[in-house]
């Protein structure tokens, strides 16, 4: 084990995480974070969600469901936009490659975090879900592909660190198939039910693949930029220019996201379609618009996207200022994605009296800190990335 | 590096692949979408073949279980007394914060400024092909095979509400104590297994308004009401295409 150890982690080379008080206060933070998260979460599963969530009968998937789908959005992105590199042989993604192995294992732990503690009885998962497995539900399959996708991913980092690049790709690969369809299938886990209509389609399962290659993009361009400038390490000329590529393709990316929002909000507004109209209304002038207009559409896509094309993805600053900004946007697009699909109740139009237009959800205190907490849990991983395995540095191959 | 030094050396490029190696990796990339692309046909097949015809009542003859049970619920006599609600809540242990049926309102204009209010009632419809049932990772609710009763199993829940989300009469909630979603089941556990033959919101309603039975039955009564000529019968939500078992008529 001891050896194994130490042939993961390099020893020299690479870059170092110099010791500093920044450092430290950095990683107390993100400790606390995770703390208090994990508290409220162990204190929800223990008081029930009832009395500690905002989630109700009508409203049963809260922030925690837009939290685990932003994280392993993320992850799926960040695992292709790696294989870009490591799969395909396009040298100029292989610089960024490694980190972006190791930030999609991170963020899909990060996930797991959340989902634990969304899920009321997690801890009959494990054998439920092999004594129960339903081949039917999208769910179980999401969940089943999703702990392949981290086995391969973990195999395909460690074959790494060992400069095997050979099983290495082959893991790669598998993580790559394996992710894009667990993905696909946390997209149809809203798009096949018939009864709500926002999601219904095929539309979820299409956008969330294409969206997942978005957030790759950022979230790399956000952690690697966070950690170059964080240590004060100099980028290599190499890494720059997989960067400016990196930002390019996350700008195709956001182009095709930019294309397939007008749609959908044209195909849910026009003839107002029954249950897709309402929901459709929130976001565009409703309690979400300030979510969709600002958060999804100005933060998620115009912004970064007029940054990178205008920088050609040359401005290390810039594309950091549109990569947070991105990051930012695409969690507002996971929360309208999650909560608008529920908010017109089961018996609309149907003439009824006291019955809501639209229901409401309103994130509690412990769903806000079991989110924080995951984030702080992800921003901790990345550090002590970083330091461990020396700025995942790529060897030339 | 000058360009002429660059043309000295070996190309990297796909070109040096040989076609062997090149077919062994599409062989693998196929072999793996195949696995997964199997998987993913699977979870779009219907769980239990369902008979569907061009209404929303089933052809006599047609109904998948046997009892086939079934409620019928004529709306226009429903006063909204709520003594349904009471007696399922006794009856199933219904914590105050959760209902297994409820009453619905509407209202409907009528000429001179007056309105016409029906009553409601709404339950789990046990559909022939329930959107619940597909969605749930560890198969915690089914459809009983004899009865066709939409049943859970709490111990088998894991509390991802997956089945609330699907659900499009939102029949479910999730009951705290029991650390399960929890749902009308026509009174399987605390009647109909000890020899009653209908649901205690039936035996209580003073209206006659629910009528609970055996569809496969053609001598019952829900049958005769659904099939009876000039009534008016639907179900709520069609479009979802759960196929209900809980008929409305205006009769």
């Amino acid at each position: 084990m001891n050896s194994l150890l130490a042939a993961v982690l390099p020893q020299e080379g690479g870059l170092e995480v110099p010791v500093s008080g920044k450092y430290n206060v950095a990683i107390g933070l993100m400790g606390l974070l995770t703390v208090v998260g994990v508290a409220a979460g162990i204190h929800s599963l223990w008081a029930g969600h009832e009395h500690t969530f905002g989630v109700s009968r009508e409203v049963p998937w809260g922030m925690l469901i837009a939290a685990y789908v932003f994280f392993v959005v993320t992850s799926t992105g960040l695992c292709i936009v790696s294989s870009i590199g490591h799969v395909f042989g396009f040298a100029n993604f292989n610089p960024i490659a490694k980190r972006a192995v190791f930030l999609s294992i991170a963020t899909i732990v990060s996930g797991f975090l959340v989902i634990a503690f969304e899920i009321e009885n997690s801890w009959r998962m494990p054998v439920n879900n092999v004594i129960g497995a339903n081949p039917t539900s999208n769910i179980w399959w999401m969940g089943t592909l999703y702990g392949a996708y981290l086995f391969f991913m973990m195999i395909e980092f460690i074959m790494l660190q060992l400069e095997n690049h050979k099983i290495a790709t082959a893991f790669g690969l598998m993580g790559l198939l394996t992710g894009v369809v667990a993905h696909s299938n946390l997209g149809a886990v809203f798009g096949l039910l018939n009864g709500r209509e926002f999601w219904h389609g095929p539309y979820m399962p299409i956008y969330f693949i294409t969206s997942a290659a978005m957030s790759g993009c950022v979230a790399i361009i956000f952690f690697t930029y966070l950690a170059y400038q964080f240590n004060g390490w100099k980028m290599s000329e190499s890494m720059r220019e997989s960067m400016a590529s990196v930002a390019k393709f996350g700008a195709l990316m956001m182009a095709v996201i930019i294309f397939f929002t007008s749609w959908k909000m044209i195909t849910g507004v026009t003839g107002n379609p029954p249950g897709k109209y309402e929901a459709m209304q929130a976001l565009l002038s409703g309690d979400y618009a300030t979510n969709f207009w600002i958060g999804e559409v100005a933060l998620g896509m115009i912004i970064p996207f007029i940054i990178i094309l205008a920088v050609k993805g040359r401005s290390m600053n810039a594309l950091f200022v549109a990569s947070l900004a991105g990051m930012i946007g695409i969690f507002f697009m996971r929360y309208d994605l999650v909560i608008v699909g529920q908010l017109v109740p089961h018996y609309h139009g149907m003439g009824l009296v006291d019955y809501p237009d639209l229901l409401t959800y309103v994130p509690s205190l412990h769903e806000n800190l079991v989110v924080l907490g995951g984030i702080g849990f992800c921003g901790l991983l990345f550090l002590m990335g970083e330091k461990l395995f020396r700025g995942h540095l790529s060897e030339d191959h | 590096m000058k360009i002429d030094e660059l043309e000295q050396l070996e190309s990297e490029d796909l070109s040096t692949i040989t076609s062997t190696e090149r077919r062994k990796f599409l062989k693998m990339g196929l072999a793996i979408t195949g696995l997964y692309l199997g998987g993913s046909v699977l979870s779009l097949t219907t769980v239990r073949s369902a008979h569907a015809s061009s209404g929303v009542v089933p052809e006599p003859g047609q109904y998948p279980y046997n009892p086939h049970y079934s409620m019928v619920i004529r709306e226009k006599l429903c006063i909204d007394c709520e003594r349904c609600k009471a007696a399922c809540v006794e009856t199933n242990s219904v914590p105050e914060y959760g209902f297994r049926t409820t009453i619905l309102e509407r209202r409907r204009a009528l000429t001179a400024g007056e309105h016409e209010t029906t009553f409601m009632p709404v339950l789990c419809n046990h559909c022939n092909r329930p959107p619940c049932v597909r969605v749930c990772p560890t198969t915690a609710t089914w459809k009983d095979k004899e009865t066709g009763i939409v049943v859970m199993n709490p111990s088998r829940c894991i509390g991802c509400k997956t089945c609330m989300t699907a659900c499009p009469y939102n029949a479910r909630y999730f009951k705290e104590e029991i650390r399960a979603v929890d749902k009308c089941n026509f009174c399987y556990d605390t009647r109909l297994s000890k020899g009653k033959k209908d649901t205690a919101c039936v035996e209580a309603c003073p209206a006659d308004v629910r009528i609970f039975g055996n569809l496969a039955d053609t001598e019952s009564r829900v049958f005769k009401l659904i099939h009876a000529p000039d009534t008016m019968v639907w179900v709520l939500r069609p479009e979802t295409g759960a196929l209900p078992n809980v008929y409305y008529i205006n009769a």
